[in-house]
């Protein structure tokens, strides 16, 4: 399916938003170097952790274990519970994406939270494809450089607070979200699974909350489609869903 | 399990997951269920990022702060059709000055 190239103010929205995604993010990554190294990793585990691992709720989480004298096989399963939702964007990027060999291996290294997001955030196939890498290759460069400036100024910069960046990324993530709460499902969908999270959120394990919400997702999936005054409408096409 | 191991283990685990997604048949997802759990799975996970990024301290415990008010103000930003940008910059500023001035 062709479809006509973005027109320039579509391009620059789009990579202003992955940008904007990519330095809140990034910002997050200070931390995580902080952390990583005051738990006990050295300098080149936490710049591989970053490199490789490269997803922030499953490093967090294993350097957060690591640091609470967990075991090595806990860290591992916890890091991997935690991935295995980017199993699920690998799923509906493949689907957008297209691509194969060498550009399927570095799309799936890309896939996260925020590049799956910004990527089927968009309306258009160009534009989701547009999103997915720039979002991707964004995080993926800041994520790295800041986890290196993290861990070699350790905890003296690891507080985001002071200037309120622990902020951005929830508002980052409510921008994105807004324009997938137009259907009245969506918005059931989005306040159940926010309250999961909660409830869930002081008896789990960093990043596990966010994970039994998506619970809320698979049973909405489940339960019989009630728009459209009854019209079963199950074949959603990939491009149409994105536009929320 | 050695440091090293652990580190290489989980990040190859990680790929593997991320790699399972793009290498399994398409026609899987054609269901009509998977098709509607694959549209509303962002906008549960995104929900639940925001939840827990705004109301959660490091340690999973449920608290309200400077993170609250930001978030508000972003909300308030995308009501009145603010851009992406505009958002998040207002969402750090109100936290950063509500800190500045003592409070969460």
């Amino acid at each position: 399916m062709l479809e006509p190239p973005l027109s320039d103010r579509r391009r620059r929205e789009i990579l202003r938003q992955s940008l904007s995604v990519g330095v809140a993010t990034g910002a997050y990554a200070i931390s995580f170097g902080a952390l990583s190294v005051t738990a006990g990793l050295n300098l080149w585990q936490t710049i591989t952790l970053s490199a490789l691992l490269f997803t922030g709720g499953s490093q967090f989480a294993l350097v957060g274990i690591i640091a609470a004298g967990g075991s090595g096989a806990v860290a591992v399963a916890t890091s991997t519970l935690l991935a295995v939702r980017n199993g699920l964007y690998g799923l509906q990027m493949s689907r957008l994406l297209g691509v194969s060999g060498l550009r399927r291996l570095a799309a799936a290294h890309l896939t996260i939270d925020e590049s799956t997001a910004v990527g089927i955030a968009q309306t258009e196939r160009n534009g989701q494809r547009l999103g997915f890498w720039a979002t991707g290759l964004a995080v993926f460069v800041l994520w790295n450089l800041l986890t290196i400036l993290g861990a070699l100024l350790g905890n003296a910069l690891g507080d985001p607070k002071v200037f309120g960046l622990d902020a951005v990324a929830p508002a980052a993530f409510c921008a994105l979200l807004w324009p997938r709460l137009k259907s009245g499902e969506a918005r059931a969908v989005a306040g159940v699974s926010a309250v999961i999270a909660l409830v869930v959120a002081p008896h789990a394990p960093v990043g596990i909350p966010v994970l039994v919400a998506a619970l809320a997702a698979a049973v909405a999936g489940l339960l019989p489609p009630r728009d459209q005054a009854g019209q079963v409408n199950v074949s959603t096409p990939p491009d149409g869903e994105a536009a929320g | 399990m050695s440091l090293w191991t652990t580190v290489l283990l989980a990040s190859g685990l990680s790929f593997a997951l991320k790699l399972a997604g793009y290498v399994v048949p398409h026609h899987v997802l054609d269901g009509p269920v998977l098709s509607r759990v694959a549209a509303m799975l962002p906008v549960a996970l995104l929900s639940a990022l925001v939840a827990v990024q705004t109301f959660t301290s490091s340690s999973g415990g449920l608290t309200f702060d400077a993170r609250a008010a930001g978030v508000a103000v972003a909300i308030t930003a995308l009501l009145l059709r603010a851009p992406f940008l505009v958002v998040v910059i207002l969402a750090a500023a109100t936290a950063a000055t509500l800190r500045a001035l003592g409070w969460g």
